[in-house]
């Protein structure tokens, strides 16, 4: 655990520290509605983590990455539906396809030498061939939607993943502890750096012996594994799934606007993104709907209104203006 | 087995409406080719064109087609404005933020059409909206006609001025070689903010064009902008025949593959190809390598 | 001590302090229990309509909210004089946003929730509303499993697919039989989304028990999202079919119809077994002359019933400018939805989870806007009293042709050739 921490200043760690202790009292301190919230929150936290790998940690723009929660979300669900396999075996199935997906863009791309701007729209490809292909695949209920059976509300079975909203949230919270812990081990370990020398520049990279192939291909293996299992997740927590919703290119710009708002490539920039985004979300609609505001497509505006003011002032992010405002250094990367 | 009628009913309609989408292609290309800026708010664009189209014919009755100059001057004006305004800034920055950026413009337009003009499809129809020609054995949607017709125009007029006027080869020398162009003093910013309004008033011309086939609804804005990059990108970005050509090559795809297989994963062939060329060669069919 | 009244003496005991100290409490309570929000029984009924005001089904969900706009006025008319408080949201046509709002609208005290014209929204809020034991009318949403989970808290005023399909089928017959004209062969045409595959299952299903006397020689499945539906047409077309069916959305339909004009097809008939989209103001619109003779079988407004007279006068009132027969049908099932909220909240005398799902459980209402039997449930919180009729398009306004006891004109098949369209 000691290792795990190196490296980042002791006033960061009083925040953290804080936080945690927040978010884990959090049942007993939040009505169900914000519950709920929280759970969204802590969701793109952690799926803005896992695209945080493939991006700000190995420079590879994924806009397409929704096809990893789909695919482990759908593999998780028919196995319980169709074979009543519990999740937690389904996760194995679902993260072994997540990442066989990222394993085939991946190659295809780097061997291919697709990068930048056409990897991003290779990617969009791929998760709107998904989106199709699943809307065909009848075993899995075509486009007419993937329903798993409900029950259980009274007590919580973690073991099918069937319960109440407060199991569900510590699913979540540990996920996203765990990705954290994941990312900050990821970055100080030799993989982590040789993905900054990529990310900075391939060409020397590969110059001074860095076999940049190999690594991306990591990047992206754990990239798309960590985000299936969010797959799994979304499907056990909404216990239905439908091609179109699920692999649709909204998702995959929301899962991206947590880490780029936040400050993509950094270790905290998806966390503060998700708090930042869903918070201002849900706040815009309280008060559009106070205000008397509330046409249809004005909260999305003003949304919109902020990204933009956000990008412009910040295009870093949030999280690294953030940072030297409560006076952390950045931890020297 | 359909019969060869069908298949050349089909294919000739793919080829038309391929064309007005090559054309909304084509204001991509040139602003990605020239600017470098990846225009995710580009259908968004060709939507605002759509509804202008509506709005005026909806007041004054005017014919789309005549209103196309129009039309292309406002979004020109608004091309250039954002270019100018607000994008300038991101061109040196990396993608993801020029992403954000545009994702972020792209969200208020779309909800300030839904805000305007209400959720509900608004279409132009005009006295020849239903009408076909009997060509032999093929049946020709009049409208799909017309508007390939203008399309081609349009395309034919950008590449003369590309090729022959002053500013065209400036814009040109731009894209070739941004230093160079600066050294010999050319005002770099006046020109990009040029090149991405002649490449709104593209999507201004297409949108004009494209009411007449298709209706005109908010959320239109992201499935265009996708379309546009799946042909920009096959054709060859950079290149306006391309554009073109990756428009009347993606819409006949989706025709064919609709008729042969099922309509609705027609979609899965244009991204399959557009795959097969961003591996096999990603400059696109007509592009030139870059470099 | 001297007696006061109960209120005189509470009014003279809350300060502010003690107030907030009493609103903390009552805040940390609620936040303490997860489920069973505890209420005061036999308060203002307070129900929450979710409905896509925004995104791709915005125009339907609109049209939706005009039945909830209506309610107030019409319940002080039918006697439901209790007070009643409607709360509109939007949930965006976004499942996820879907839940959330009902999670909201439950924590801000709503006791029942209605909506959402979505069959996944539908799924997502009835998870969350059998979780917290608030009642679920269910205005519009026909996927079949919503109510094969066992909920005891959900409802549905509303047919599911395979009902809508059965019942439309059977009505294909009665068509031929009042015109004397029977085709031969059917080209089916369906959009390839949630509401489409489930009646297209549904239709594989029951066509064939059905003994009707066509055949289906093609289906022919589209995109959703599909702009240009020239090449399915062209294949429905190549069939030479004598009859289309379709199985579509609004804006599909408006495009379907308009290239079958252009392509110069003219089959016998378009027949729907139950979509929306063809009776929507919007098709009608746009369509103009075109959009006539187009038959559609579906759960509809019974023209001769009182309570439709009452809603049509309401909606005068409220919107003179729209055309009702365009909204009806979103109209009627939202307001049937809230009427029986309410009524079963005037027999329950409470607003306790509980006691309301148990007084919906034993709704019966005769008087209601639809055609068919009362509302009623069975155990599983479906209604199955809902009858269709045959709808067709008449001078631009969507008429019942069938059966002769709600008709208002009689079926004309075949349809007319485009050309021939006054």
């Amino acid at each position: 655990m000691g290792r795990l921490l190196d490296g980042v200043p002791r006033r960061g760690l009083a925040w953290l520290a804080a936080l945690l202790a927040v978010l884990l009292a959090a049942p007993w301190l939040a009505n169900d509605y914000l519950l709920t919230v929280l759970i969204i929150i802590l969701y793109f936290a952690y799926t803005g983590q896992a695209w945080n790998i493939m991006f700000g940690f190995a420079g590879q723009l994924s806009l397409g990455h929704a096809i990893y929660v789909g695919l482990g979300g759908y593999t998780a669900a028919a196995l319980f539906v169709h074979f009543g396999i519990g999740p937690w075996i389904g996760l194995v199935a679902a993260v072994a396809v997540g990442a066989a997906c990222g394993a085939i863009i991946g190659f295809l791309a780097f061997r291919f030498g697709v990068g930048g701007v056409y990897f991003a729209i290779l990617t969009i490809a791929f998760a709107e061939f998904a989106r199709i292909g699943f809307d065909h695949f009848s075993w899995v209920g075509g486009s007419g939607g993937l329903f798993l059976p409900v029950a259980n509300y009274s007590q919580s079975d973690i073991w099918n993943l069937r319960g109440k909203p407060i199991m569900f949230y510590y699913v979540i919270l540990t996920l996203t502890v765990a990705a954290f812990l994941l990312c900050h081990a990821l970055l100080r370990s030799r993989v982590g750096y040789y993905w900054q020398a990529i990310r900075e520049d391939e060409a020397a990279a590969r110059a001074l012996g860095i076999d940049t192939f190999r690594y991306k291909m990591y990047a992206v293996l754990i990239s798309a594994g960590m985000t299936s299992v969010a797959g799994v997740f979304f499907a056990f927590y909404y216990n239905n799934l439908f091609p179109e919703q699920v692999f649709s290119i909204a998702r995959s710009i929301e899962i991206i606007l947590g880490p780029i708002i936040g400050g993509a490539g950094t270790l905290v920039g998806p966390i503060v993104g998700a708090f930042l985004l869903t918070g201002l979300a849900e706040t815009m609609w309280e008060f559009l709907r106070a205000v008397g505001l509330d046409a249809p497509g004005t909260r999305q505006v003003f949304y919109g209104l902020v990204l933009l003011a956000i990008i412009i002032v910040q295009p870093a992010g949030v999280w690294p203006w953030l940072a030297r405002l409560i006076g952390l250094e950045k931890p020297r990367s | 087995m359909p019969s060869l009628e069908l298949v050349l009913n089909v294919a000739l309609g793919g080829i038309l409406a391929g064309l007005v989408y090559g054309l909304m292609a084509l204001g991509l290309s040139v602003i990605f080719g020239v600017v470098r800026v990846v225009n995710f708010a580009h259908g968004e664009m060709m939507t605002i064109a759509m509804y202008l189209a509506v709005t005026l014919f909806g007041a004054f009755g005017l014919d789309p087609l005549i209103m196309l100059v129009p039309i292309a001057a406002v979004l020109f004006a608004l091309g250039y404005a954002m270019q100018a305004g607000l994008i300038n800034p991101f061109i040196s920055r990396p993608e993801h933020t020029q992403f954000m950026l545009l994702v972020a413009i792209a969200i208020i337009i779309t909800n300030v059409l839904l805000i305007v003009f209400g959720p509900d499809a608004r279409s132009v129809q005009t006295s020849y909206s239903l009408d076909s020609f009997l060509v032999g054995p093929l049946i020709v949607d009049a409208t799909k006609a017309y508007a390939a017709a203008a399309a081609i125009l349009v395309a034919l007029a950008l590449f003369v001025f590309f090729r022959f006027t002053l500013v065209g080869k400036a814009i040109r020398a731009c894209a070739d070689n941004y230093v160079g162009a600066l050294v010999v003093g050319l005002d770099v910013k006046h020109l990009y903010a040029l090149t991405f309004g002649l490449g709104a008033a593209c999507v201004g011309a297409a949108g004009a064009m494209l009411v007449l086939v298709i209706d005109a609804t908010p959320p239109l804005g992201p499935a265009l902008t996708l379309l546009a990059f799946v042909i920009v990108i096959t054709g060859g970005l950079g290149s306006m025949p391309g554009a073109l050509l990756g428009g009347v090559m993606i819409g006949l795809t989706e025709a064919l593959a609709g008729l042969f297989f099922t309509p609705s994963a027609k979609s899965m062939f244009s991204f399959g190809l557009l795959v097969l060329v961003l591996l096999f060669r990603p400059q696109g069919i007509l592009g030139r390598k870059a470099s | 001590m001297t007696r006061k009244s109960p209120t005189k003496s509470a009014r003279a005991g809350v300060t502010r302090r003690s107030f907030a100290a009493g609103a903390g409490a009552a805040g940390l309570l609620a936040g303490t229990a997860p489920f069973n929000i505890v209420r005061a029984q036999g308060g203002p009924l307070k129900i929450g309509v979710i409905l896509p005001l925004s995104g791709v089904q915005a125009g339907i969900g609109q049209s939706c909210k005009r039945g909830a706009d209506i309610a107030p006025a019409l319940f002080k008319q039918i006697g439901y004089t209790q007070p009643i408080e409607i709360v509109v949201v939007d949930f965006e046509t976004n499942v996820d946003t879907a839940r959330a709002r009902a999670e909201r609208l439950i924590a801000d005290g709503c006791n029942m929730l209605s909506g959402p014209f979505d069959s996944g929204a539908a799924s997502a809020i009835a998870q969350v509303a059998e979780q917290k034991g608030v009642p679920f009318v269910i205005n519009i949403a026909a996927a079949p499993q919503i109510t094969e989970q066992g909920y005891k808290f959900v409802f549905r005023n509303f047919q599911t697919a395979p009902q809508i399909i059965s019942r439309g089928l059977a009505l294909f017959s009665d068509i031929f039989a009042a015109t004397g004209k029977t085709p031969s062969t059917a080209v089916l045409m369906h959009i390839n989304d949630t509401f489409g595959q489930a009646n297209k299952a549904a239709i594989d299903r029951i066509f064939p028990t059905m003994n009707l006397p066509f055949k289906i020689v093609e289906s022919i499945a589209y995109d959703p999202a599909a702009k240009d539906l020239s090449v399915e047409v062209s294949k429905a077309k190549a069939t030479n079919a004598d009859i289309l069916m379709t199985v579509t959305r609004l804006n599909d339909a408006i495009i379907l119809v308009r290239e079958m004009v252009k392509q110069r097809w003219e089959p016998m008939g378009i027949i729907s077994p139950g979509s929306p989209g063809m009776y929507e103001q919007q098709f009608l619109d746009t369509m103009g002359k075109y959009g006539d003779y187009v038959i559609t079988t579906v759960p509809w407004a019974n023209p001769k019933a009182e309570m439709t007279k009452l809603v049509a006068d309401e909606f005068k009132k409220l919107y003179p400018r729209d055309k009702l027969p365009g909204h009806i049908f979103n109209i009627g099932f939202t307001f049937e939805a809230l009427m029986v909220c309410a009524d079963a909240h005037k027999r329950a005398g409470s607003t306790n989870g509980t006691a309301l799902a148990d007084a919906v459980r034993t709704t019966k209402i005769e008087k209601r806007v639809m055609v068919g039997g009362p509302i009623e449930f069975d155990a599983k919180g479906q209604c199955n009293t809902i009858a269709s009729v045959c709808l067709q398009n008449r001078n631009q306004t969507p008429t019942v042709v069938l059966p002769k006891d709600a008709a208002e004109m009689t079926p004309v098949f075949p349809m007319p050739s485009w050309n021939q369209r006054g």
